[in-house]
């Protein structure tokens, strides 16, 4: 197998001993097929301990590995080297505070997502007993797209309006919203609306569409944003110039 | 001051276990208070890799008879039979409660659930989430968790060691990770649902997290190990990185050649050869995971594989299924094997090997999820009640997630009905030594051994004498090796001497934790002289239901290797009989 050196040029900062945020490079023996987070733990297993990160699947399914790498928010473990020149920079996934090296802390994210009520709210009670909802195939496509979110945070990091208004609910967090809200079994979405259709809610986005470009699993959450901007447009109408037509 | 945590009943672990453990706490008595504790956070739980599904009883033309023979005939009769006849009864109501929560499940056109086949399945009845099943079940139990107020998480908290006084646990200690402080969580009841342990070897299945931490704790406190020898290797890997290609696969109709384009897993009971594209349940591909890892092993030594620059493989062949159906049913495992192999299965036979994926042993526990030691329950894959014998059939586990999850949680309320109290000053104490001895970890200068040194011979030695076939010989080595190794982990001197997120602790912990579990694989594989299963002997061919048709029990020492005690498996219905999975006559 082909061996490549790469210089990992990789942000450092521990708050008990640092000042500010620093650089270190390391240079890293590389095998072809690799991805970063490999020449990451390449770095940890034999040129120094004391660097911190996060990591656990290597499959791009755990959403813990994101990072800022040669600028742009990426899954450490879906980068693979090929696609990069021989020197390489990694920082801490952007608006987010840094609680040590490329952890960040994400505890604005984690309040977000329990703020929009992702879970089902079911529109008719069902026991065990009664089996399962039907739900068509058709009716599952509706949602499945918005179910496939790991909260990699990298759609966060992306946002411009996020960096701006840290008040936005942000991509992810809508999207999951938008998840339950169309799913056939669900009846929640007058509940979750009173937090999505607001000001930090939808209405802060500004269309860029940075979110749908990075997330590494396709969930579109500008899409999700869009859709539920117009069914709250439509929502204000039917309450507003035709109240009759609120069913 | 070390911070103290006043809780009534403390989770070790937020995958799918504990997760499921959480919430049917918080149902059982809104006025519990409920500590999860998880080292990552729940959505990075490694349940989250789960491709391929769930198996339950759910369509007319399947029984509970039929998955319970399933079940114990692919453990090879090491499986308890009275907790799977409950294990069974209970899967299809929590996969019905899952749906309920709102689990996308795969659906058929009149809007039912639909089910997919499985290896070693007479039938087919796994319920399945396309080929992300883990990863939904993981995030519909996390996102139902949040409807709970009463369940509160301490997300990257690393649990260190269970806290016992007069025979009962009363908690346990935990390092917060953003802090670095040790806080005691003084509980009335702990359950532990921290996973598997596949790290223990090179190449595995398993994310970084499944260090067997949660094993080491009980092993440590007391509660023995049962059947660790029984290590299942998963026959489709991708051999770079040993990120797992479902067995949904081949329950969709791929097959498996060798380097001559050939189907060999009819060489090894397992025809004859199915026509291509129709596979036949409990035949050839749809064998049980053991035979066909041992099949591997076989061509490897008769030079029927392909060499590649990662070691051999055989081929995993599922062009005939089409790009339709591949983007529908796995359109993960394409994503997967096309970036991180560069071949995709609509186009080329992707090459694969057999992986280190799961753990059948664990934390002993009854059929109620509970341990030996009053007030300490287990469940998920660090336990072993035991459902998956000597081989788990494939999709049982994360229904047992389910059901053995919310069974700990119904026990732990039983027990906690009883009045216990935990002892403030006795488990004190105990935190503090606990504190005393990471200090000393944490602050000694001049060691000569380094964590990644050590583990590297560590799953060097694993691999080469625990793998898929051993011998008395191998297995003395290996324990031998981890017997040393052991020794010389009290050299390991860190580098990082810092508080905040400091994981150069954190591995040092976690390989000690290993190191225990792999003890306990080693000896137990040396003792039990006979082959069932996932356990291999070249040197005990036969299954020996005389001597071996017990579990394994390791006891810990903390200095010398597990002293070893069996127990009577638990037969309700089904004598041990032959394992068949020729199609000949079926
Ligand atoms: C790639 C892959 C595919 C699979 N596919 C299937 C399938 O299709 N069907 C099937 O039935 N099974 C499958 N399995 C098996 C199944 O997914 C696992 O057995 C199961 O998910 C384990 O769940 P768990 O809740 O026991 O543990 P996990 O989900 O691993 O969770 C463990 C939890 O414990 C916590 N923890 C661990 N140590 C500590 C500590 N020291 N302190 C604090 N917290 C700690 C972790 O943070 C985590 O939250 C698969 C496994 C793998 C690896
Ligand atoms: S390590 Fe899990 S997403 Fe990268």
């Amino acid at each position: 197998m082909s061996e490549r050196q790469i210089q990992l040029e990789v942000l450092r900062y521990n708050p008990e001993t640092d000042s500010e945020p620093r650089f270190q490079t390391y240079s890293v023996p590389c095998e072809a097929e690799w991805v970063v987070l490999d020449a990451l733990n390449y770095v940890k297993d034999h040129l120094d301990t004391t660097l911190s990160y996060r990591w656990s699947c290597h499959m791009a399914v755990c959403g813990s590995c994101g990072m800022m790498i040669n600028g742009e928010p990426t899954l450490s473990c879906k980068a693979f080297l090929r696609d990069y020149p021989d020197t390489i920079r990694v920082e801490p996934l952007v608006h987010f505070p840094i609680e040590r090296d490329l952890v960040t802390v994400i505890d604005d994210f984690m309040e977000k997502l329990n703020r929009v009520k992702p879970y089902l709210i079911p529109k008719e009670a069902r026991t065990i007993a009664e089996g399962e909802y039907r739900q068509s195939p058709a009716e599952l496509k509706r949602f499945k797209q918005y179910t496939l979110c790991i909260n990699c945070m990298l759609c966060y990091s992306a946002c411009p309006e996020y960096g701006l208004i840290p008040d936005f609910i942000g991509p992810a967090a809508i999207a999951l919203a938008h998840r339950y809200n169309s799913d056939s079994r669900d009846g929640g979405r007058e509940q979750r609306q009173q937090v999505i259709a607001t000001k930090e809610g939808v209405w802060e986005c500004s269309f860029v569409g940075a979110c749908s470009e990075v997330c590494p699993k396709h969930v579109d959450p500008a899409a999700a944003l869009q859709q539920v901007k117009i069914a709250s447009t439509v929502d204000w109408y039917k309450e507003h110039l035709m109240p009759w037509g609120k069913s | 001051m070390m911070e103290k945590i006043q809780t009534d009943v403390a989770i070790v672990g937020a995958g799918g276990a504990g997760l499921r453990a959480a919430i049917a706490l918080a149902e059982a008595d809104p006025k519990l208070r409920i500590s999860l504790i998880s080292k990552v956070y729940p959505m990075r739980s490694h349940t989250c890799a789960a491709e391929g599904g769930a198996a339950g009883v759910i369509k007319p033309d399947d029984s509970m008879d039929l998955h319970f023979n399933d079940t114990v005939g692919g453990g090879d009769w090491l499986c308890d039979q009275d907790a799977v006849e409950y294990f069974i009864k209970e899967a299809p109501k929590e996969l019905t409660q899952l749906e309920h929560w709102g689990c996308p499940w795969s659906r058929e056109a009149d809007g039912s659930v639909a089910v997919r086949p499985f290896g070693g399945m007479k039938i087919k009845r796994t319920w399945f989430a396309a080929d992300k099943t883990g990863f939904h079940l993981l995030h519909t139990l996390f996102q139902t968790s949040l409807k709970y107020p009463s369940i509160q998480r301490f997300d990257e908290h690393y649990a260190t060691d269970l806290l016992v006084d007069a025979g009962r646990c009363q908690g346990l200690t935990a390092i917060e990770m953003r802090s670095g402080q040790l806080r005691q969580f003084q509980a009335k009841a702990v359950i532990i649902t921290t996973g598997g342990a596949g790290r223990m070897f090179p190449f595995t299945t398993n994310g970084a997290i499944k260090t067997g931490d949660g094993m080491a704790m009980a092993y440590r406190a007391g509660v023995s190990l049962k059947d660790m020898e029984f290590v299942q290797y998963h026959p489709t890997g991708l051999p770079n990185t040993g990120i797992l290609l479902t067995e949904g696969c081949r329950g969709e109709g791929g097959i498996l050649v060798n380097k001559h384009n050939y189907r060999y897993l009819q060489d090894y009971g397992m025809g004859p050869e199915t026509p291509i594209g129709q596979p036949v349940l409990k035949t050839m591909e749809l064998g049980p995971r053991d035979r066909l890892s041992q099949a591997f092993w076989h061509e490897q030594k008769k030079g029927n594989t392909v060499p590649t620059p990662w070691g051999d493989c055989v081929l995993l062949d599922m062009r005939h299924l089409g790009e339709k159906l591949i983007d529908e049913r796995l359109p993960f495992v394409r994503e997967l094997a096309t970036s991180y192999l560069q071949k995709d299965p609509v186009h080329e036979p992707i090459p694969i090997r057999p992986v280190v994926h799961y753990m059948m042993g664990g934390i002993h526990t009854d059929i109620n999820a509970a341990t030996v030691l009053p007030g300490l329950f287990a469940a998920g894959e660090c336990a072993c009640v035991t459902i998956n014998g000597a081989n788990r059939l494939g999709s049982n586990s994360l229904t047992e997630l389910l059901v053995f999850g919310k069974r700990a949680a119904l026990s732990a309320v039983e027990y906690i009905g009883s009045g216990v109290t935990p002892n403030d000053a006795a488990i004190t104490k105990q935190a503090e030594r606990v504190q005393g001895r990471i200090r000393t970890l944490f602050e000694k200068s001049g060691g000569t051994e380094s964590i990644s040194g050590l583990r590297k011979e560590m799953t060097d030695s694993m691999e080469e004498h625990a793998g898929i076939y051993r011998t008395a010989e191998g297995l003395q080595s290996a324990c031998a090796k981890i017997g040393e190794l052991r020794l010389r982990y009290a050299d390991i001197e860190l580098h990082d001497k810092t508080n905040v997120y400091n994981t150069d602790l954190l591995q040092a912990l976690e390989l000690g934790a290993m190191l225990d579990c792999a003890e306990a694989v080693a000896v137990g594989a040396l003792e039990r002289k006979e082959s069932r299963g996932a356990h291999q002997r070249l040197d005990f061919e036969a299954r020996d239901d005389q001597n071996y048709l017990k579990h394994t029990l390791a006891h810990y020492h903390p200095n010398e290797p597990p002293r070893i005690e069996y127990l009577d498996v638990v037969i309700t219905k089904s004598q041990p009989s032959v394992r068949d999975y020729s199609g000949a006559k079926k």
